[in-house]
């Protein structure tokens, strides 16, 4: 089935706002209504906006009367920042998921639904195993935040999915996004002039390339593809070595620390260090992709490493720590070393040799 | 001839400074430096280089780690490299039976746990690394209390450790890794030094398991030696329920002996690698046939604590 009339909610944000300009882009698509609380800054093509808040039935106006078939559900976000804090922030992603989807069950013409989700759902901790499928429970749930108000959301998709078997679920479960253009707490975080980091972990992360996203995004609306899939690009790194490939300088703090340290920056409006987060800056996350790769049949076209490094070339971040210049320190110890062996062994010959003009007088 | 015979002595070992030091009576300076050039020096500086390469890759961060966090680049170049005199010097180990650990594809070594503090799996590692001609990296099954603890808790996913549960097993083994499981856990290294070479309780056989499901080979591994580095004669329960440790040792010289007290003693190890158990031809299926899994798991048992008797008759002294 594909998708005629698509409903982009968070169009003013920057995942939807993207999706609501790819999809106008694309011509098999009729109409785009994008849905937000604020008009979008950026350009969303053909997208006819409707100001509307989803925490309020009027939502199930806008959907039946352009008879929304495909409902792309890009709402539900990950900071308290912009959104007016944390108890807006939940208000928003609950029970803004609630009526929407309320409204999705009452609507015969709707047959699709894709919801953002995210990997944090799987939680993060010591007994994690090292990369979750689909199919796996959290070692333990998520008791705040953005990760909780995920999980949340994920039971309502699913109760919809048991209501109305007849409408395509597709669950896209994002590791971290990066790139050159985002702005999430991630970035933000890996562009503080000294990274903290908790002492004597180090943490293993997938990201995944904003593009990628996107382009998962794309075809979750424009084709068919029901279930749950994580999206990450493949494989890790560990969060020590990611700060050095963006040439940052860490700081580590013992876990209880960081939590303070976190609420200082949090209050600050710098970066989102919530409990969450820190939890992540300890254990980690890695997460399966082969049903991605698979099932939904798309290979991510940047790795995890290449999508680090393209948002750290592409965000123009100045590298503290530059290769160039750990190449010339080398290049300055070898040459160091050369002379140094040369003049070193010189000094052992001329030593000895001395010693033998000294002894064999003696000893003659 | 005086200069020969007082020459000499300085650098018998090592030929470079001999020719050096000889060829110094004729001409001071110019020839040592040439000749060591040609000789020992090359050597040293590509060391050296190696070691600025190492470093350089380390400062900005270009190497590879897998999805279990395993380092290669920093458990070949740094880890190995310090447990390894520990393994040739110290405890001076002897491996047998290295032929039954295949060159490439899954498998799943189960060894006996002993010593106070895990020292026999990172001896293993270096055994599998130095001695096998692959070159293997042995891919351990670690307790949840490792990853609760700051420092050891990345030290040992650098290291190729992965927690112990069957998701990350069976992921290993069918990736063709080679993994190591010490099936007796705190029971077995945490025991007294009373019932040393005695193995405990074979955990609830998730291993074997593990190891159907992925249709690889059971390899038993009989570890001698490590009983004897901390002889375990006390515990302070109280304390280890207080911290959330399984146990707080002490051995004659810990804590009596503060910080000396941890150096362990120079046993004489031996670890033999016992004829792989084939479990292909049982299929999956057998994973979820209890009982099979129960004899398996008592088969592999019995063959190690067989292995670790005829080991202990062999064995000379504990020390040598």
């Amino acid at each position: 089935m594909s998708a005629k009339v698509v409903l982009v909610t968070g169009v003013s944000r920057y995942l939807g706002g993207r999706l609501a300009a790819q999809l106008s882009a694309d011509d098999t698509v009729e109409r785009v209504i994008g849905v937000d609380v604020i008009p979008p800054k950026t350009d969303v093509g053909r997208t006819e906006f409707v100001r509307a808040d989803i925490r309020n039935p009027i939502i199930a106006k806008v959907i039946a009367s352009a008879q929304v078939d495909t409902v792309a559900h890009m709402s539900v976000i990950a900071t308290p920042f912009g959104a007016g804090g944390r108890t807006a922030m939940k208000e928003i992603n609950v029970i803004g998921t609630m009526q929407l989807l309320a409204a999705c069950q009452k609507a015969p013409s709707v047959r699709k639904l894709v919801v953002k989700s995210t990997t944090a759902v799987y939680g993060s901790s010591s007994r994690d195993p090292a990369l979750f499928s689909e199919n796996m429970e959290p070692r333990g749930l998520p008791r705040s935040g953005y990760a909780k108000d995920s999980v949340e959301v994920e039971g309502y998709v699913r109760g919809l999915g048991r209501r109305r078997p007849d409408v395509d679920v597709t669950l896209l479960r994002f590791a971290n996004f990066i790139g050159p253009r985002i702005d999430t707490p991630l970035t933000r975080y890996f562009s503080l002039p000294v990274v903290p980091r908790v002492l004597g972990f180090d943490p293993r992360v997938q990201f995944l390339h904003e593009d990628d996203g996107m382009e998962v995004l794309r075809r979750a609306v424009v084709e068919d593809h029901r279930g749950t899939f994580n999206v990450a690009g493949d494989g890790v790194l560990l969060l020590s070595q990611a700060i050095r490939r963006a040439g940052r300088v860490e700081v580590t703090f013992p876990s209880p620390a960081v939590s303070l340290v976190g609420s200082i920056f949090r209050r600050s409006g710098l970066v989102d260090f919530s409990p969450e987060q820190v939890a992540f800056l300890q254990f980690g996350r890695g997460v399966d992709t082969t049903r991605l790769r698979e099932d939904f049949g798309y290979t991510p076209r940047f790795n995890t490493i290449e999508s680090f490094d393209d948002f750290v070339v592409g965000s123009g971040m100045t590298r503290l720590v530059d290769p160039a210049r750990a190449d010339a320190l080398g290049a300055a110890v070898m040459g160091l070393v050369g002379r140094g062996a040369a003049a070193g062994m010189g000094v052992v010959g001329a030593a000895l040799s001395a010693v033998s003009a000294v002894r064999s007088p003696a000893n003659a | 001839m005086p200069e020969a015979r007082v020459i000499p002595l300085d650098g018998r070992n090592d030929p470079s400074s001999r020719r050096r030091a000889s060829a110094s009576a004729d001409e001071p300076i110019e020839l040592p430096v040439g000749g060591d050039r040609a000789g020992g020096a090359p050597d040293w500086e590509r060391k050296v280089a190696g070691a600025m390469a190492f470093l350089r890759r380390r400062i900005t961060g270009e190497y590879d780690v897998d999805e279990f966090g395993f380092d290669p680049d920093l458990t070949d170049n740094v880890m190995l490299p310090v447990l390894r005199p520990l393994y040739e010097k110290y405890f001076r180990i002897e491996t047998r039976g290295m032929e039954n650990v295949p060159s490439e594809g899954g498998a799943l070594i189960v060894a006996n746990h002993s010593g106070t503090i895990p020292v026999d799996s990172t001896m293993t590692t270096v055994a599998l690394h130095d001695h096998h001609p692959a070159r293997r990296h042995l891919r351990m099954l670690a307790a949840d209390l490792v990853f609760t603890l700051p420092i050891i808790a990345p030290m040992a996913r650098k290291s190729g450790s992965t927690l112990a549960c069957n998701e990350d097993a069976e992921r290993l083994m069918r990736a063709g890794e080679l993994v190591g499981v010490w099936p007796e856990g705190f029971k077995g290294i945490g025991k007294p030094f009373s019932e040393r070479y005695k193995l405990q309780r074979f955990g609830r056989g998730g291993f074997v398991s593990a190891a159907l499901r992925s249709g690889v080979p059971i390899i038993p591994c009989s570890i001698v030696g490590a009983e004897e580095i901390y002889p375990l004669v006390g515990n302070i329960p109280t304390l280890a329920r207080a911290l959330g440790v399984p146990y707080i040792p002490i051995t004659p010289f810990f804590p009596l002996l503060g910080p000396l007290g941890l150096i362990p003693l120079p046993s004489k190890w031996i670890i033999e690698f016992g004829e792989p158990i084939e479990t292909d031809k049982i299929g999956s299926a057998g994973a979820d046939d209890p009982m099979l899994v129960f004899n398996l798991t008592d088969q592999v048992r019995e063959v190690i604590q067989q292995t670790l008797y005829k080991l202990l008759l062999a064995r000379r002294s504990v020390f040598f």
